[in-house]
């Protein structure tokens, strides 16, 4: 890993000498990675700092706000709720695997397209823990009623939107992924 | 990096993980991590080791026995929202489980974790004291049974005791006409209850109680069956009377207060729900019944 660039190193680069490490192997957005990582460091610190894999977000570390939200073998976990060490073995998906759905393999997702048509975020912090969960709820479920919707939600805080127009962005979404097949 | 510093560990086997625990000073150990990992990121606990159950085998699934659904306690809640065998034989669970965090939490969250965090409020440890449920636990040589009700010592605090790992919990299910339901109080659905209540009722012939259970979570140290309430209700064909009378006795269990949600609220909580999830559980025993 250290031969990629490290936009916010500081933090990642370099544990203290008695820091205890683990090598694991797993899979990350379809690329095989293998590495070291500390014991005690949480997924999401993992990938931010480890991985640079920066669109996903940290917002209370706790299991409350959601941002960290990825995709562990498949389905929803808060990424800051469990440790990196876990993960090993494991196949995770990140936000930034999403702009690769568009039309033409590149480009936004058709969920990340209603979000932009939709005004759909605002700051944007929410938006790659939203993204992820949304994905899942569109995967399982390609006509969601709008109640389904705001459970998803449920686990996730936004304090700019109102929700609203995420609800129907999420709407938006599965009407064009259905039409789309 | 916010957990403290720990040694981690990732054992195969159930054996090697109840050595583990007895051998290892200050252990914690690590089912789901939907409370322990915010309690480690906030430094309220620091283990000198973690034992992670999550890759010990065996530990996870569920079974139809003869005397009741077995859940491993690796068991994940999201495994018990889309199990048919809990939506057919525990309904009351399977209610209750949508209740229990968010999908994403779900989806890594185990019942045996929930059942030893003890979580006063906690969807699971109220089902599990509502019926009865009998914990499975392995120690160093030996594994005991406990009905859950003597598991559940106190906030937080179960009977486990050190170097003792939870190995499942057993749940016989009541009558198949039997009626059920689960409702809480929450100020965003997923949050922990403020107060939730569960009742299971089972009618005779001529329509009478024959069999209640009526339990309260988030009003005391641990969910609480309320004696007093099920007796109002044994053996009567249940009016709207005996549904207030049934009410009032869960109006007066003793309440923990906090600056934000003091006794009082816990206690009227606790009559408006219980009033509105008899009717439901009636109606459902009725139904099955015609």
């Amino acid at each position: 890993m250290s031969s990629m660039p490290t936009p916010d190193s500081t933090a990642a680069a370099t544990p203290p000498d008695d820091e205890a490490m683990m090598q694991i192997s797993l899979k990350v957005n379809g690329r095989e990675i293998t590495c070291r990582v500390a014991e005690r460091k949480h997924l999401a610190d993992f990938l931010r700092q480890d991985l640079q894999l920066t669109g996903t977000h940290l917002g209370c570390e706790h299991g409350v706000c959601g941002a960290c939200t990825i995709w562990v073998d498949g389905v929803t976990a808060r990424s800051c709720l469990m440790l990196a060490v876990q993960a090993d073995g494991c196949e995770l998906r990140t936000v930034e695997s999403l702009a690769t759905e568009g039309p033409d393999g590149h480009g936004l997702s058709p969920l990340q397209q209603a979000f932009w048509d939709r005004h759909g975020l605002q700051c944007g912090y929410c938006t790659p823990g939203i993204l992820m969960s949304l994905t899942e709820l569109l995967r399982d479920d390609p006509a969601p009623t709008e109640e389904a919707v705001r459970i998803t939600l449920s686990g996730h805080l936004c304090r700019c939107t109102g929700y609203q127009n995420i609800v129907a962005a999420a709407l938006d979404a599965a009407a064009r992924i259905r039409s789309a097949v | 990096m916010k957990p403290p510093a720990f040694r981690y560990h990732a054992p195969r086997t159930l054996e090697e993980a109840v050595r583990l625990a007895n051998e290892l000073p200050n252990p914690r150990l690590l089912a789901g991590g939907q409370s322990l990992l915010p309690m480690l990121n906030f430094r309220l606990l620091a283990p000198d080791h973690v034992i992670d159950l999550n890759r010990v085998a065996g530990l996870a699934g569920i079974q139809e026995t003869a005397t009741g659904i077995v859940f491993g306690a690796m068991t994940r809640q999201r495994d018990i929202e889309f199990s048919p065998i809990v939506k057919r034989r525990l309904p009351l669970l399977s209610e209750a489980i949508q209740w229990v965090g968010h999908r994403q939490t779900r989806n890594r969250g185990t019942i045996g974790g929930s059942l030893c965090h003890l979580d006063p409020s906690a969807e699971q440890p109220t089902v599990a004291i509502a019926m009865d449920a009998t914990v499975s636990i392995a120690g160093p040589g030996a594994t005991r049974e406990l009905p859950m009700r003597e598991f559940a010592l106190d906030l937080m605090t179960s009977a486990l005791a050190d170097g003792e790992i939870l190995a499942s919990v057993r749940i016989a299910p009541w009558a198949n006409s039997h009626g059920w339901a689960f409702l809480e109080f929450a100020r965003r659905h997923g949050d922990y209850a403020i107060v939730s209540v569960a009742v299971l009722l089972e009618l005779d012939g001529e329509q009478r109680a024959s069999r209640v259970s009526i339990t309260l979570g988030g009003v005391a140290s641990t969910p609480v069956r309320v004696p007093q309430a099920e007796a109002v209700l044994l053996g009567s064909r249940i009016e709207a009377g005996d549904i207030e009378a049934a009410a009032a006795c869960c109006a007066a269990v003793e309440a923990l207060g906090d600056p934000q949600v003091p006794a009082w609220y816990r206690q009227r909580l606790a009559r408006t729900l219980t009033a509105r999830a008899l009717p439901i559980a009636l109606a459902r025993a009725r139904g099955d019944k015609q």
